[in-house]
């Protein structure tokens, strides 16, 4: 433990709306702590920088699951053991359940939560391909309201998100309209359980006998932020899958990414796994479509 | 740097520990793991990474299992928690134990109180569980002595079955 | 012998109770009035001298205690085989984890922050990373050639092979450096009194290394240092020297402070600062003939020892023994050397050097089996050793092991043939490409050479007032069940029950020095002197007139407790005996080498998906011979266990370095198998006896460490047809050779020179 604790600050507001208050009296002074899965660890490896932390673990109004008509709302603080153990998510949202089962063991699933894993905006975070294929949109609070927006686009950049000092995230609002598609996910990380993935990838599409009708590609750890793969979605678009049109979306998916090297993998390995598994993908989709 | 005053800013902390009731005082940010060994010297959780990575600190709170090094203590406040020590109580466990004990699953023994809260918490849910889900259910349970196979026995043992991991 | 009653069965673990119900108590659990907490200042530079250090003002530090250099009573040294280890560097840096200054505190907290309020200024020198850097020698490091330690064995004569040899086949391979990652970190705590002297209790396996080292560090007679080893959350050879540096410490900031002080590394100290398993570079020129027999050949082995000679002489000279594997070599020459770097110092990893030059042996019989066209299980048993035969030290081989038999039944249990079939044709279309590989070893149990004679262990066995038997031996427990056969070997010699007889917690005031718990020596070397001390017990009884030669248990008890109040103590001793006939020749590395080998042959089975360019294991198979089992669930514990260490080590645990410091010291990024991530691993034993261990036990520990490695990248060789040298093999590896090979557009020629 390389922190101090008495040098740290934390309080647990009873209710949602005395947490957003205490974070409005002072924007950017308090960090929200979920499950502290991330917070933790950086806290006890003395990195956190923050020294005021406000915990939003336990906050009813942030656990739960409502499930209408035309979506589903996942409160932030959805545990993936929530996530997972949901019924309507498993069927209709299969690659968030996945990403769900592949994050950390069960100890880190009881815990970590979705809120969690999005502001955390680690590139490699398992969840966030699923909710940019899954064209998620985001509910944020705060003492001013809160407001609506298309998760795509949430983060502005390394570790930087379009939060404002004053919110937190209220729900992950995922639309009921992919029933039909092909839904394809992988993760590829140092081992088979508990690894940071080197690449991740959600992807969902549709075929009327071997034409993309429509085809969201997304990936995690090739980039700054995760990414959807617009370029290649947009040249699949319409076109019939042949051999030549997935060696072509593989080029322009490794064109898209922006991968590099670090201690856990190479860019060169990164680039070509990605193209792999959009390959993968495609064929998937194909053989459906020949179904 | 001076630690005089340091009790200013302890919050009283209250919660059950093995059925039994417990108030500490203690820094809100200080981890659920520190408080169990050096206050209530509960050491029956071991600290091997302090990243929630290895699992030796596991333990039940509120029934589920969790890594208590990246649990701060203001968040169990009013849980109910269950380590090592206390899981002796139960049937189910003391099978568990004994299973541990005759399949050869604790070797050096550090991450087996761990490792016995996960197939704890794994039976209450899944009473028959495959070996695959066996596997899952102790993934985040690092052992560097078994190589995991007579682990996976003794918990298929305990739940009352033979597996295919035995050699 | 033949009504063996215990030994052989799978009694409960002495120590199981209090470990499944957390009872069991490890150093981190310990607490002593008044204790302090302690830690280590160390250098960030690879390589220099200290010019200056400072001590920011923003921290209490009347409120520390501070060691440095000066304050050592003794000699600034680790002792161990040489003395060349300070404890703490007053001038000379050379490493980047080296101990400057210890500080210790009340607050533990308090502690971190003192650390880092610490600021020390160097004149700097150039630094040496790699053992070719060292061995060109533009910067001297470690004495006069950065040379710690060479050996050379010769048999025959090798230069005359190549005349004669109708293929000359080259390789090089190499092994990295791999983190033991026992789940308890290192730690110690010390206590001192001007009368007593020093005490330390703490995670460890040797109790007499720490028990020499704190006598020359202290200053103190060997009365006035007790070491007392603690419950050991795994070792792995990685609690064999450190220790003795942490103890070290632990006592130095006792002894200033005048109170009891703990320290415990955190994953990340432990990670980075103790020692790994050691680098490793094989090269082989082999002759052979049309039929694929080895005629002679060349090996050169060289490890990489780090900053200080510690124990990297030990481990070269297992490596140099074991690389020529379990062939029959005619003529051989193997030059092995031990090179520093300024690297913190490699150390004791299970196998101890035999890991590495097995890989390149067994990976090198690949290759030579595909020059001289011929599958990889006949190129082996065309070069088994045979009983009568010598090994490359000029070793008779006594035992009658059969190693053509042991590959039979390996091949036979794994499917081999038929696998190698499907696969064949499986691996034509597809994403996933499989193999399936060999690996074929031996290792030696015991001390290598005179290392038992010099050693000279003594063990106790002790006849207690309540009539039960204890047995008294430094052998430390860490997992492998030390305690557990110990006792059932006394209680077998001594007709007892396995509830009648304990053993001691290792404690220097208490146990005599019977060795280190290392070299796979504990069942075999000190369980024969258990054997013969409780034997002692008996005897004493008899000739006292309390027991005859036959007795119940109750019997054997009641004259147990009769002596002991009559005589006040019932002991007994035994020290190891060299056997006359054994022949070691230390100058010219010639003779018995080991006083048994445990012998196997291990097949595993891989995928690799060219997607990701993973691979799994899908299959495993472990045949051995290992002279008696004494505890079947043991024995497949440790078999089991080992594997998954070897699994690791080859597609696993990669240390990343920069500068001489490992930059994934945690255990997020440095990356150990899951529950899952391991294939079945389906053990089976042969058991042909052995004279020299108890009850025909032979080594088990070290030997499951040694196969999985090659007998994986051979599997792997054949699942992809592209040749792997280099370990650990990670998926970003297999990228790279795949498009390089696609790149040539051809596989690589062999390097055949005729
Ligand atoms: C052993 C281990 C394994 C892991 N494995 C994986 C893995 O495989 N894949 C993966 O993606 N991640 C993994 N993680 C990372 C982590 O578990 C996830 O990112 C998790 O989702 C974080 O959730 P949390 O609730 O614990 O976040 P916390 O640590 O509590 O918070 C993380 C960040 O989010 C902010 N935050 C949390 N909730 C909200 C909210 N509602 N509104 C605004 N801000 C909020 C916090 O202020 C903080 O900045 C692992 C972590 C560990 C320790
Ligand atoms: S110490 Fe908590 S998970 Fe390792
Ligand atoms: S028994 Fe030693 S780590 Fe699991």
């Amino acid at each position: 433990m390389r922190s101090d604790p008495k040098d740290y600050e934390l309080v647990a507001p009873g209710s949602l709306q005395a947490a957003v208050g205490l974070l409005a009296r002072s924007p950017g002074e308090w960090l929200p702590i979920a499950g502290g899965t991330d917070v933790m660890v950086q806290y006890a490896a003395g990195k956190l920088p923050s020294r005021k932390l406000v915990s939003i673990w336990n906050l009813a109004e942030l656990r739960s699951i409502e499930v209408l008509a035309n979506e589903i709302r996942l409160g932030a603080g959805c545990t993936y053991t929530n996530i997972r153990e949901h019924g309507v998510i498993g069927r209709e949202f299969p690659m968030l359940s996945s990403a769900a089962r592949w994050t950390g063991g069960i100890a880190n699933q009881n815990r970590g939560t979705l809120g969690g894993n999005i502001v955390n905006a680690s590139p490699a975070a398992d969840s966030l391909p699923a909710l940019l294929a899954y064209d998620a949109e985001l509910i944020l609070i705060s003492v001013r309201g809160e407001r609506r927006l298309p998760y795509a686009g949430f983060h502005a950049g390394y570790k930087k998100t379009k939060l404002a000092p004053d919110e937190l995230i209220r729900a992950v609002c995922l639309p009921r309209r992919f029933s039909g598609y092909v839904c394809h996910a992988r993760k590829v990380g140092s081992r088979n359980a508990q690894a940071i993935s080197k690449v991740c990838m959600a992807a969902l599409g549709r075929v009327a006998g071997q034409t993309v009708e429509d085809v969201h590609i997304a990936v995690g750890s090739v980039a700054p932020v995760p990414l959807r793969l617009s370029e290649t979605e947009l040249m699949l678009r319409g076109k019939v899958i042949n051999e030549s049109l997935v060696s072509a979306a593989k080029k322009m998916a490794v064109a898209e990414i922006r991968p590099i090297d670090d201690i856990r993998s190479t860019a060169k390995y990164r680039a070509a796994v990605t193209g792999n598994l959009v390959a993968e993908f495609l064929n998937l989709l194909s053989a459906d479509g020949k179904a | 740097m001076s630690s005089s005053g340091e009790d200013r800013s302890k919050s009283e902390i209250s919660f059950t520990v093995n059925g039994e009731q417990k108030t500490v005082l203690a820094f809100p940010m200080e981890r659920l793991l520190d408080v169990l060994r050096l206050q209530l010297g509960l050491t029956g959780a071991k600290e091997g990474c302090g990243e929630g990575e290895c699992g030796s600190c596991s333990l039940l709170m509120d029934g589920t299992l969790v890594n208590s090094c990246l649990v701060p203590a203001l968040q169990a406040q009013g849980a109910s928690i269950v380590t090592i020590e206390g899981l002796d109580a139960s049937a189910g466990s003391q099978r568990l134990q004994e299973a541990f004990l005759e399949c050869g699953g604790a070797q050096c023994g550090i991450c087996t109180p761990g490792m016995i809260l996960a197939a704890s918490h794994l039976l209450n849910k899944n009473p028959r569980p495959t070996l695959e889900e066996i596997k899952e259910g102790l993934s985040g349970n690092l052992c560097r002595c078994t190589g995991y196979l007579q682990i996976f026995e003794a918990i298929a043992t305990a739940a009352g079955r033979e597996t295919a991991a035995s050699s | 012998m033949n009504h063996e009653r215990i030994v052989g069965t799978a009694v409960p673990r002495k120590e199981g109770r209090e470990k499944v119900t957390g009872k069991a108590v490890y150093v981190d659990d310990m607490v002593l009035p008044g204790m302090l907490y302690g830690a280590t200042v160390r250098s960030q530079i690879p390589r220099g001298r200290i010019k200056k250090i400072t001590f920011e003002t923003s921290v209490a530090w009347s409120e520390f205690v501070i060691v440095s250099a000066k304050d050592i009573p003794g000699k600034n040294c680790i002792a161990l085989i040489g003395d060349d280890q300070p404890c703490l560097a007053s001038d000379s840096i050379n490493h980047p984890e080296e101990p400057v200054l210890l500080l210790a505190h009340p607050d533990r907290h308090a502690l971190r922050k003192a650390v880092d309020a610490v600021s020390i200024e160097y004149n700097p020198l150039p630094a040496i990373f790699t053992m070719e850097e060292s061995e060109r020698g533009s910067e001297i490091v470690w004495g006069t050639d950065n040379v710690f330690k060479t050996y050379l064995i010769q048999k025959g004569n090798v230069d005359d092979v190549w005349s004669r040899a109708d293929y000359i086949i080259e390789g090089e391979y190499s092994t990295g450096a791999q983190e033991q990652l026992y789940i308890e970190n290192n730690g110690m705590v010390a206590a001192y009194d001007a009368k007593q002297g020093i005490t330390v209790w703490g995670s460890l396996q040797c109790p007499y290394y720490v028990h020499k080292a704190l006598m020359a560090l202290c200053d103190l007679p060997a009365e006035k240092v007790r070491v007392v080893q603690m419950e050991t959350g795994g070792a792995f050879g990685g609690k064999e020297d450190y220790p003795s540096m942490i103890a070290g410490h632990a006592a130095l900031l006792a002894m200033k402070s005048g109170k009891p002080v703990k320290i415990v590394y955190d994953r990340a100290e432990d990670m980075a600062a103790t020692t790994k398993r050691h680098p490793s570079r094989t090269r082989h020129r082999t002759a052979l003939s049309r039929d694929g027999k080895i005629l002679g050949g060349e090996i050169e082995f060289t490890i990489d020892g780090g900053a200080y000679a510690t124990l990297s002489s030990v481990v070269l000279s297992r490596g140099a023994i074991h690389a020529g594997g379990p062939y029959y070599w005619p003529s051989v020459r193997i030059r092995a050397k031990a090179v520093a770097t300024n690297a913190p110092p490699h150390g004791a990893f299970r196998g101890f050097g035999g890991p590495q030059s097995i890989f390149a042996m067994e990976r090198h019989m690949d290759r030579i089996a595909q020059v001289v066209g011929l599958s990889p299980v006949e190129i082996r048993r065309r070069n088994f050793l045979q009983p009568g035969q010598t090994t490359t030290t000029e070793q008779v081989v006594r035992e009658l092991i059969d190693l053509g038999k042991l590959l039979d039944r390996a091949i036979s249990v794994s499917e081999y043939q038929t696998k190698k079939q499907e696969f064949a044709i499986e691996n034509g279309t597809g994403a996933t490409k499989k193999g399936i590989g060999i690996a074929a070893f031996l290792h030696g149990a015991g001390f290598t050479g005179s290392g038992e004679r010099y050693l000279s262990s003594v063990v106790g066995v002790e006849g207690c007032a309540d009539g039960g038997v204890r047995i008294l031996v430094s052998s430390t427990e860490f997992g492998q069940g030390t305690k557990t056969v110990l006792c059932q070997i006394a209680a077998e010699a001594l007709g007892l029950r396995y509830e009648d007889v304990t053993i001691a917690q290792p404690d220097t005031t208490e146990v005599p020095n019977s060795g280190p718990t290392v070299a796979s020596r504990t069942v075999m070397v000190v369980g024969k002197l258990v054997e013969s001390a409780a034997r002692g017990i008996h005897q004493t009884l008899k000739l006292s007139g309390m027991l005859g030669d036959s007795y119940s248990a109750e019997e054997f008890r009641a004259a147990c407790q009769a002596y002991v109040a009559g005589h006040g103590q019932l002991r007994s001793w035994a020290q190891y005996d060299p056997p006359p006939d054994v022949f070691w020749d230390d100058e010219k590395y010639r003779g018995e080498a080991y006083a048994a080998y445990s012998w196997a042959v291990y097949i595993a089975e891989v995928s690799v998906d060219l997607t990701t360019y993973s691979v799994s294991v899908n299959d495993f198979v472990a045949l051995q011979e290992v002279g008696r089992v004494l505890h079947p669930v043991l024995a497949i514990g440790q078999i089991v266990g080992g594997v998954a260490q070897g699994i690791g080590f080859a597609l696993f645990e990669k240390v990343i370095w920069q500068q001489g410091r490992m930059q994934n010291n945690q255990m997020t990024n440095y990356i150990m198998p899951t529950s899952s991530d391991l294939p079945p691993i389906r053990v089976f034993f042969e058991e042909l006896g052995n004279v020299h261990g108890a009850f025909g036990a032979k080594g088990i520990g070290e030997l499951p460490m040694d196969g999985p490695a090659p007998a994986i990248v051979n599997a792997i060789e054949d699942a992809l047809g592209v040749r792997f040298d280099s370990i650990p093999l990670m998926p970003e590896d297999i990228y790279d050779a795949i498009t390089a090979r696609s790149l040539r557009g051809e596989d690589e020629v062999a390097s055949v020179i005729r």
